[in-house]
C-alpha cells in the first residue's frame, strides 16, 4: 500500500480529487466504457467533492461516462430526509455535475425486501464490470462503510445493525434525539470493496489516528475492518498530519521516503517531500498520456 | 413541436434557472430553480425518481429570483379605473394586469372603492378570476374555503395555441374597499355612497354588492353597528376581512379580529392616530388579544408620501412579519401629470402626489410595487429578503394561498420576478413563462 501524508484536510481533499480526476482522464471513458467509481459519504470526502465540482466547472473533467456506487444508506428514513445519503450525494455532488441519474447507484433503505436490494446491488456492480476505484473513509472504530467491528472480512452487501457508538455519533444530525437516529443501514461488505481494482481511503483528523494505527501497523483483524486492505494489491491511504499521530515515527518516515522514491525518475536530483509526490505523479501521468481536448 | 423529454412522470419540458440566487426559507441562496408545467419542481425527486434532467437552461447572470409580487390593493392604473362600469371591464383589468408585469406583480386583487350598487353589480359580474400568463398578471382568487385544494379541483383549460395551460380557479377575486366605512374617515371615498348595516348585516352586503362570488377581501369599519355578524360570516366564507377607513378604538378592533378580521387597510391612513391610552387600530400590531394561531397583517403604502418613514419603521419594528406592501395605486399610476377620474370623483396628479381635485386630501398612490419595495427597504433598513417577502410571502399568507403563491417552494406556481441587487425588475415570469423582460 501507499500512504500519502499531507499537511491538512484541504490538501487531502485536493489530492484525492486530483487523483480521481486523473484516473478518469487516463481511463478515457466513453459510451461503451464507463469508469466505475465507488463513493463514500460523511465529513471526510466533502473537501474532495468540492474540488471535483471545481474541476468539472472548469471543464477539466466530465462525469458523463462515469458510474457511481455508494457504500451505504440508512434503513427506514425517507429518501428526501436531509440526513439520508441520497440527499448528501445530491446536495454535495450530483446536483453540481453532469452525471446522469441512471448511472448513480445508491442502496435503497426503503426497499420492500432489504436482502434482495443488497443482492441486486452486488449484481449491478458485477454487471457494470466491477469497480475501478473505490473511495472510502474510516470510522474512529476502524470501520469501512458500515462494516462495524466484528464484521466478517469476507462480507458482502447486506443489512447491518449500527453499533451504539455510531448511533451516538450520528445523533447530532438528528437534533440530538436518539430515538430519531436510524439503527440499521445497508452497506457494502468488506469483500465488496476488496473486489475493486483500486482502493483509496481518506483519513483526516486526530480522532481517526488510532484507527489508522490499527489499520496499518497491526495485523489484519475483524475488529478494525479497514485492516483488510493490507491484503489488497492496489490501495492508497491519504491522510493529514493529525491522522498520523498514533503511528510510529518510523512508519511515517518509511512511507514518506518510499513515496518519494517511487515517484522519482532515474537521474533526477533533489529531495522530495511527501506533498511533492503528488505533483510529480501528476506530471508523470500528464507526460505519459496527453490530456483529451476540452 | 417540442423536444421529446427524458422523464417518466411527465413529458413536459423542464427549465432550469442557473447562475441565480433564489429566495427560499427567508434567505437568498445560491441554488438553481427548476420549473415544469408552470410549477416549481423538486430537482432531487426528478433526479432519483424520474432520472430526469433539464431540457432548457436559463442563465440568470447572477440575478435574484423572488416569488412574483402580490398587490392586494390596487384601484386601477394606466387610465383604467376598476370602480368604473365601462363597457369593457374585463379589457380594463387585462390592460392593468399586463402593465404591472413590468413592476414584478404577478398576482393582484382589483380593488373597488366606495361605489353605488349598480357599479358593484356590473363590475363584479364581469371580473372573473383568471390566472396569469403572457396576457398579464393573474387576478387572484382564494383557495377552497376551509379545505385543502388538490389539483384535481382546478379546472384546466388548454388554449388553442397549445402552449399555455391556464388554471381557472372558480372562486373569488376582488378587494371591496367600502362602502361600509366611517364617514369621518372616508378619505377620498364619495360620501353619498357610504352605507351602514341597517338591515342587519349580510343583507346589506348582498344588496350592495349583488354577489360575494368574486370577492376575496372586504374593507369595513368595525365600529359600525351589526358589524360583528358580518365579520364572522365573511371570515367563515373565506373572505378576508380588513379594518380600515374607521374610527374604531382598540377594543372594537380586537373584537373584530377575534371575529375573524385579519388585515388592516393602509395602516395609519384613514384611521384614528396612535394614542398611548387608546392605540386604536394601530394597536393591533402588538395587541395581546389576537388569537395565538393567527397573525394580523397590515397594508403599508411605502411610497414615501402616505406614511412618514419613521412611522413605517415603528410599524415594521413592532410587527415585521405582518407587514404587507400595497400600492393602493389609482387610475393615474403610469399616466402623465393632470386630472383623472377615480370612482365617482376627480383627482389631480402633482409629481408623485395624487390629491382629490381642489383639496390636499391624498387620493391614493401612483407608486409602482417595485418602487414600494425599494423604498421600504431603504426607509426601514431591512434586508433584501424581508423587503421581498413583504411584497410576496406576506400577502400570500394573508390570503391563505401560500401553497401556490408567494413562495418558491416545490409545487408552488412558478410566478417569478428576476431582480438585480438594487431591486430593479429585470424580468417577470408567470407559470414559468417569461412574460416581460427589461
Amino acid at each position: 500500500m501507499k500512504l500519502i501524508i499531507l499537511n491538512d484536510y484541504d490538501q487531502v481533499g485536493e489530492w484525492a480529487a486530483k487523483y480521481i480526476r486523473n484516473k478518469i482522464l487516463r481511463f478515457n471513458p466513453g459510451p461503451d466504457r464507463f469508469f466505475i467509481l465507488g463513493l463514500p459519504t460523511g465529513g471526510t470526502p466533502l473537501g474532495c467533492y468540492k474540488k471535483l465540482i471545481e474541476f468539472y466547472k472548469k471543464g477539466e473533467i466530465s462525469f458523463k461516462y462515469v458510474k457511481t456506487f455508494n457504500m451505504d444508506e440508512y434503513v427506514g428514513i425517507p429518501r428526501d430526509h436531509p440526513e439520508s445519503y441520497h440527499s448528501f450525494m445530491w446536495n454535495n455532488l450530483f446536483k453540481h455535475i453532469d452525471i446522469k441519474s441512471e448511472n448513480t447507484h445508491i442502496l435503497d433503505g426503503n426497499a420492500a425486501n432489504l436482502v434482495e436490494e443488497c443482492d441486486s446491488f452486488e449484481e449491478e456492480i458485477k454487471a457494470a464490470g466491477g469497480i475501478d476505484l473505490f473511495v472510502g473513509g474510516i470510522g474512529p472504530d476502524g470501520h469501512i462503510a458500515f462494516n462495524e467491528p466484528g464484521s466478517s472480512l469476507l462480507s458482502r452487501t447486506r443489512v447491518k445493525t449500527l453499533a451504539q457508538d455510531t448511533i451516538l455519533a450520528n445523533a447530532r444530525f438528528f437534533d440530538g434525539d436518539l430515538s430519531k437516529v436510524p439503527t440499521m443501514a445497508l452497506t457494502v461488505g468488506v469483500a465488496t470493496v476488496m473486489d475493486a481494482r483500486e482502493v483509496m481511503i481518506l483519513i483526516t483528523g486526530v480522532h481517526k489516528a488510532f484507527a489508522l494505527y490499527k489499520a496499518i501497523e497491526e495485523g489484519v483483524n475483524h475488529m478494525w475492518t479497514v485492516s483488510a486492505f493490507q491484503q489488497h494489491p492496489q490501495t492508497v491511504f491519504v491522510c493529514d498530519e493529525d491522522a498520523t499521530l498514533e503511528l510510529r515515527v518510523k512508519t511515517v518516515k518509511y512511507f514518506q521516503v518510499q513515496g518519494a522514491e517511487q515517484h522519482t525518475r532515474p537521474g533526477r536530483k533533489g529531495r522530495w517531500r511527501s506533498c511533492a509526490t503528488f505533483n510529480l505523479s501528476v506530471s508523470i501521468l500528464h507526460s505519459a498520456h496527453s490530456l483529451p481536448n476540452k | 413541436w417540442k423536444m421529446p423529454t427524458n422523464k417518466s412522470v411527465s413529458k413536459a419540458p423542464i427549465t432550469q434557472f442557473v447562475n441565480c440566487r433564489i429566495l427560499r426559507d427567508h434567505k437568498l441562496q445560491r441554488e438553481d430553480l427548476w420549473v415544469r408545467e408552470g410549477r416549481i419542481l423538486d430537482p432531487e425527486k426528478l433526479f432519483f425518481d424520474e432520472e430526469g434532467y433539464a431540457d432548457q437552461r436559463v442563465d440568470c447572470e447572477g440575478l435574484i429570483i423572488a416569488p412574483g409580487f402580490i398587490d392586494v390593493q390596487i384601484n386601477g392604473g394606466y387610465g383604467i379605473d376598476f370602480s368604473q362600469a365601462t363597457s369593457n371591464v374585463r379589457g380594463g383589468v387585462a390592460l392593468v394586469a399586463k402593465k404591472i408585469l413590468e413592476h414584478g406583480v404577478t398576482s393582484f386583487l382589483p380593488t373597488l372603492v366606495t361605489s353605488p350598487p349598480n357599479i358593484y353589480h356590473k363590475v363584479l359580474s364581469e371580473v372573473k378570476v383568471h390566472s396569469g400568463g403572457v396576457e398579464g398578471a393573474g387576478v387572484l382568487g382564494k383557495e377552497a374555503v376551509r379545505k385543502d385544494v388538490d389539483t384535481s379541483s382546478y379546472v384546466r383549460l388548454v388554449l388553442i395555441s397549445g402552449h399555455d395551460i391556464q388554471y381557472c380557479i372558480p372562486y373569488n377575486c376582488c378587494h371591496l374597499e367600502g362602502p361600509f366605512i366611517s364617514l369621518e374617515k372616508k378619505g377620498a371615498h364619495p360620501e353619498q355612497y357610504l352605507r351602514s348595516f341597517q338591515s342587519g348585516g349580510m343583507l346589506d352586503l348582498i344588496e350592495t354588492y349583488g354577489t360575494l362570488d368574486n370577492v376575496a377581501m372586504v374593507t369595513l369599519a368595525p365600529e359600525l353597528p351589526n358589524s360583528e355578524k358580518v365579520v364572522r360570516e365573511l371570515a367563515q366564507r373565506g373572505i378576508t376581512v380588513s379594518l380600515g377607513h374607521s374610527v374604531a378604538n382598540l377594543s372594537q378592533a380586537e373584537e373584530a379580529v377575534q371575529n375573524g378580521a385579519s388585515f388592516i387597510t393602509h395602516l395609519f391612513n384613514a384611521m384614528l392616530p396612535f394614542h398611548h391610552r387608546d392605540p386604536g387600530i394601530v394597536g393591533l400590531l402588538t395587541s395581546d388579544q389576537v388569537p395565538q394561531d393567527r397573525t394580523v397583517f397590515y397594508g403599508m403604502i411605502a411610497d414615501g408620501i402616505h406614511t412618514n418613514s419613521a412611522a413605517l419603521r415603528i410599524a415594521h419594528r413592532a410587527h415585521p412579519t405582518g407587514l404587507v406592501l400595497v400600492t393602493d395605486a389609482i387610475t393615474a399610476m403610469g399616466l402623465p401629470p393632470g386630472r383623472h377620474t377615480l370612482g365617482q370623483q376627480v383627482i389631480e396628479i402633482q409629481g408623485l402626489h395624487a390629491y382629490v381635485a381642489g383639496t390636499k386630501t391624498l387620493s391614493g398612490s401612483i407608486a409602482t410595487m417595485d418602487m414600494c419595495v425599494r423604498h421600504f427597504k431603504q426607509a426601514s433598513g431591512c434586508s433584501v429578503e424581508q423587503a421581498l417577502e413583504a411584497a410576496s410571502l406576506h400577502p400570500a399568507q394573508l390570503l391563505g394561498i401560500t401553497r401556490c403563491k408567494g413562495t418558491l417552494d416545490y409545487g408552488a406556481d412558478a410566478d417569478l420576478v428576476l431582480l438585480d441587487d438594487a431591486i430593479n425588475v429585470r424580468a417577470t415570469y408567470i407559470a414559468g413563462q417569461e412574460v416581460w423582460r427589461k
